[in-house]
């Protein structure tokens, strides 16, 4: 035990008297969690819309005077389709809205009909663009035919259909509250896997290891001393985390605290585990590098963070089971998100639990003393 | 000459005797290329959904059938008494959805009814797109079921992808991150790398000048880092179909512009980090993250507030991912890509002089 005591504070030494490292370890979080969670939004805020109306009519007049009213919009004139189609090439317009020669002539005859054309080049930005604007002229539309045709307003739109939308655990679809959790997770992970391969390796290659080696320490007591610090560390990453988007972005955790913080800790049990086991695959820190970053880059990816694992093809979800991160993305939002407990996620808790054993235990049984 | 040949041999060596440093450089852009293309599906599909029907009419009935033939829905049986909340925390259902009463009677007589439609907002892009993917379906049948006057025609036409296909997102995006980090992190590594071994000293001393020391630790990966463009342009255009519309020797010469600012960039980064550690973490922090968040590769940069919107301006996977998406997808010329190629190399330089002013010829 006096042994213990003696590692742990020997690497607490250690890592507060790296002046660079502690603000590596504290600062960039801060940073990261304050900058990047406002970056993560999938909706649209800002629409180029070229419009091309070679005959103008009160009709369009009206319709583009709206689109210049709305702030999601910014309006550019064209004459011609096609200089309006060279503008997609350097990105100036999302959209062009093309309104036909006659346009009220034609609201006569055919109904309403205008063209859009659309730089799909993003897919999923282009599809929601064409959406809102669709929406935006579906409100001018009866409008429109009311003035142009002289028709009352119930023989143009016969009845209405509400869809009222409601969204439960996040009202306002606020992406800021679902990339808060994934960003803590990777935080976590990154403190917890990679600080600890790297610690253990680094004493491999600068040498000091060999003198843990020959000393009586257990290899067993030496591993525990290695982990604990950063459990603790990473615990501490993870309620400064927290704290930082109680403070920048109003998120409280909805479900129970404690528990929170019971899965986190068993999570970086397994965390650390990894991080041991990779260290026993690498003699310098350059090896544990790639051999980390490559795992973790494909748990990132297919963690869920930023799509949902359930649509997912099923080789994947199943292979997603050993994929550490999807387990802990998953919980995290629900405890933090929806108000989940201990007892609503105790299958991944027990899972991770079992797992973190078995990591551990391989990573011990690896690891040698005499090692050269 | 002779002694530079020899020192850049030693360099590839380093690199190549190493099994896991080539399972790095050329495993991960493959690996990220194939989840994005294979695992990462932004679709909804089985969307769990409960379905309360207070009306029971003959209206309500016939959509039920609908969405239960529909092989998007998966129509979970209504008879469950626990409330809504439980069974999204459960994570058995991913939508509800509200018949009001009387809602054939309201609609077809009194001219205005209303649905509900309850979804999971924790993740708030699924629910967005199951809620869109649903009101569809509902506002399709009533409108068909009473045809009016007031159904628009909007000719949308999609330009350069016609299929919304997202491979046209991922392949870009995919090469800006990969040429980005791995350029800048392998050599800011293996520089610190022989400053923490002591190695350094050694060359120093040698009659080789330092120019000669970083160009030799630089140039075997400039060449590693363009068989690796090369690669992921073969995968995106044979595995993915992503075309190259655009000057494929213009293509190349973006890239090697672009693999140059970033290797510049892991210089300058070894000038500052005293060990390979906090190479590693500034790499890892200060790149990776902020590379795909803020380059537009994931997330849309005109949505952003503006202040990152500033900071994002400062990311050169930016405009980097411009340049290609503009000479692969639509086809243009340097007039079209000028502005951003002259960032880039504003950048290079700029990163330049940096590492050269920093760069200690002399040890503590």
């Amino acid at each position: 035990m006096r042994q213990l005591i003696t590692l742990i504070q020997k690497e607490f030494i250690q890592i507060f008297r790296n002046r660079t490292m502690l603000p590596i370890i504290f600062l960039m979080p801060l940073i990261q969690m304050a900058v990047l969670v406002f970056a993560a939004t999938f909706d649209l805020k800002h629409i180029d819309v070229a419009v091309v109306d070679p005959k103008p009519t009160q009709s369009s007049r009206r319709i583009i005077a709206s689109l210049q009213g709305n702030p999601l919009y910014s309006v550019n004139r064209y004459t011609g389709v096609t200089d309006a189609e060279k503008s997609f090439l350097s990105d100036e317009n999302d959209l062009i809205l093309v309104f036909p020669t006659h346009f009220e002539k034609k609201i006569l005859h055919d109904g309403f009909e205008v063209q859009i054309l659309v730089d799909a080049v993003d897919s999923r930005s282009a599809q929601l663009a064409v959406a809102y604007l669709q929406e935006t002229l579906m409100n001018q539309i009866p409008g429109i035919l009311m003035n142009v045709s002289g028709l009352s307003e119930r023989s143009i739109q016969k009845a209405r259909l509400h869809v009222i939308p409601r969204y439960l655990f996040n009202p306002e679809l606020d992406y800021k509250q679902y990339m808060f959790p994934g960003l803590l997770v990777v935080l976590t992970s990154a403190v917890g896997i990679f600080l600890t391969a790297f610690n253990i390796v680094r004493e491999k290659e600068v040498g000091t290891i060999e003198q843990v080696n020959v000393s009586p320490i257990h290899k067993t007591v030496f591993i525990v001393g290695k982990l604990i610090p950063f459990w603790i560390i990473a615990m501490f990453e993870m309620a400064f985390g927290l704290l930082i988007g109680h403070l920048f972005y109003n998120i409280t955790v909805a479900g129970p605290l404690g528990d929170l913080f019971i899965f986190t800790g068993a999570y970086l049990l397994l965390g650390l585990g990894l991080g041991l086991l990779i260290s026993t695959f690498a003699h310098t820190q350059q090896q544990v590098m790639f051999l980390s970053w490559f795992f973790m880059m494909i748990f990132i990816l297919m963690s869920g963070i930023f799509t949902s694992t359930d649509s997912m093809p099923l080789w994947a979800q199943k292979a997603n089971i050993l994929n550490p991160m999807a387990h802990f993305m998953k919980v995290i939002r629900m405890i933090i998100l929806k108000g989940s407990s201990l007892s609503d996620v105790i299958r991944p808790f027990l899972f991770i639990i079992s797992y973190a054993f078995i990591v551990l235990l391989t990573a011990i049984i690896r690891y040698r003393k005499n090692e050269i | 000459m002779r002694r530079f040949i020899g020192f850049l041999k030693k360099e590839f060596l380093h690199i190549f005797r190493d099994s896991r440093t080539l399972v790095f450089l050329f495993g991960i852009p493959v690996a990220q290329l194939l989840i994005f293309g294979f695992v990462i599906v932004n679709d909804i599909n089985n969307i769990d959904v409960l379905i309360v029907d207070h009306s029971g009419d003959e209206v309500t009935q016939e959509i039920i059938q609908k969405l239960s033939g529909n092989p998007y829905f998966h129509i979970i049986s209504s008879q469950n008494t626990e409330p809504y909340e439980d069974l999204f925390k459960k994570g058995t259902i991913q939508e509800v959805i509200v018949f009001e009463n009387n809602l054939s009677r309201k609609y077809f007589i009194e001219n205005t009814a209303s649905v509900q439609l309850l979804a999971d907002g924790s993740e708030p892009n699924k629910a967005h797109l199951i809620v869109n993917y649903t009101q569809g379906v509902l506002q399709n049948y009533f409108s068909k079921a009473n045809p009016d006057y007031s159904n628009p025609n909007f000719n949308v036409r999609m330009f350069f992808n016609e299929e919304l296909r997202s491979p046209y997102v991922f392949v870009p995006g995919t090469m800006a991150l990969i040429l980005m980090l791995i350029s800048a992190m392998m050599t800011s590594i293996s520089i610190t790398r022989e400053k923490e071994m002591g190695s350094m000293e050694i060359l120093l001393a040698s009659p080789m000048r330092p120019v000669q020391i970083i160009a030799g630790k630089v140039l075997p990966y400039l060449f590693l880092s363009v068989i690796n463009a090369g690669i992921i342009i073969c995968l995106g255009y044979y595995v993915f179909q992503v075309p190259i519309e655009g000057s494929l020797i213009l293509l190349m010469a973006e890239s090697i512009l672009f693999i140059a600012m970033a290797l510049a960039l892991g210089i300058m980064i070894s000038a500052i980090s005293p060990n390979q550690m906090v190479a590693m973490m500034i790499s890892m922090f200060a790149l990776m993250m902020p590379t795909m968040l803020l380059s537009g590769f994931i997330f849309p940069i005109d949505s952003m507030p503006v202040l990152l919107q500033w900071i994002s301006a400062f990311m050169p996977p930016r405009w980097f991912i411009l340049i290609l998406k503009r000479i692969m997808l639509k086809g243009v010329n340097f007039t079209y890509i000028w502005k951003e190629t002259a960032i880039i190399a504003g950048m290079f330089i700029f990163f330049l002089m940096v590492s050269i002013r920093k760069f200690k010829i002399r040890l503590e």
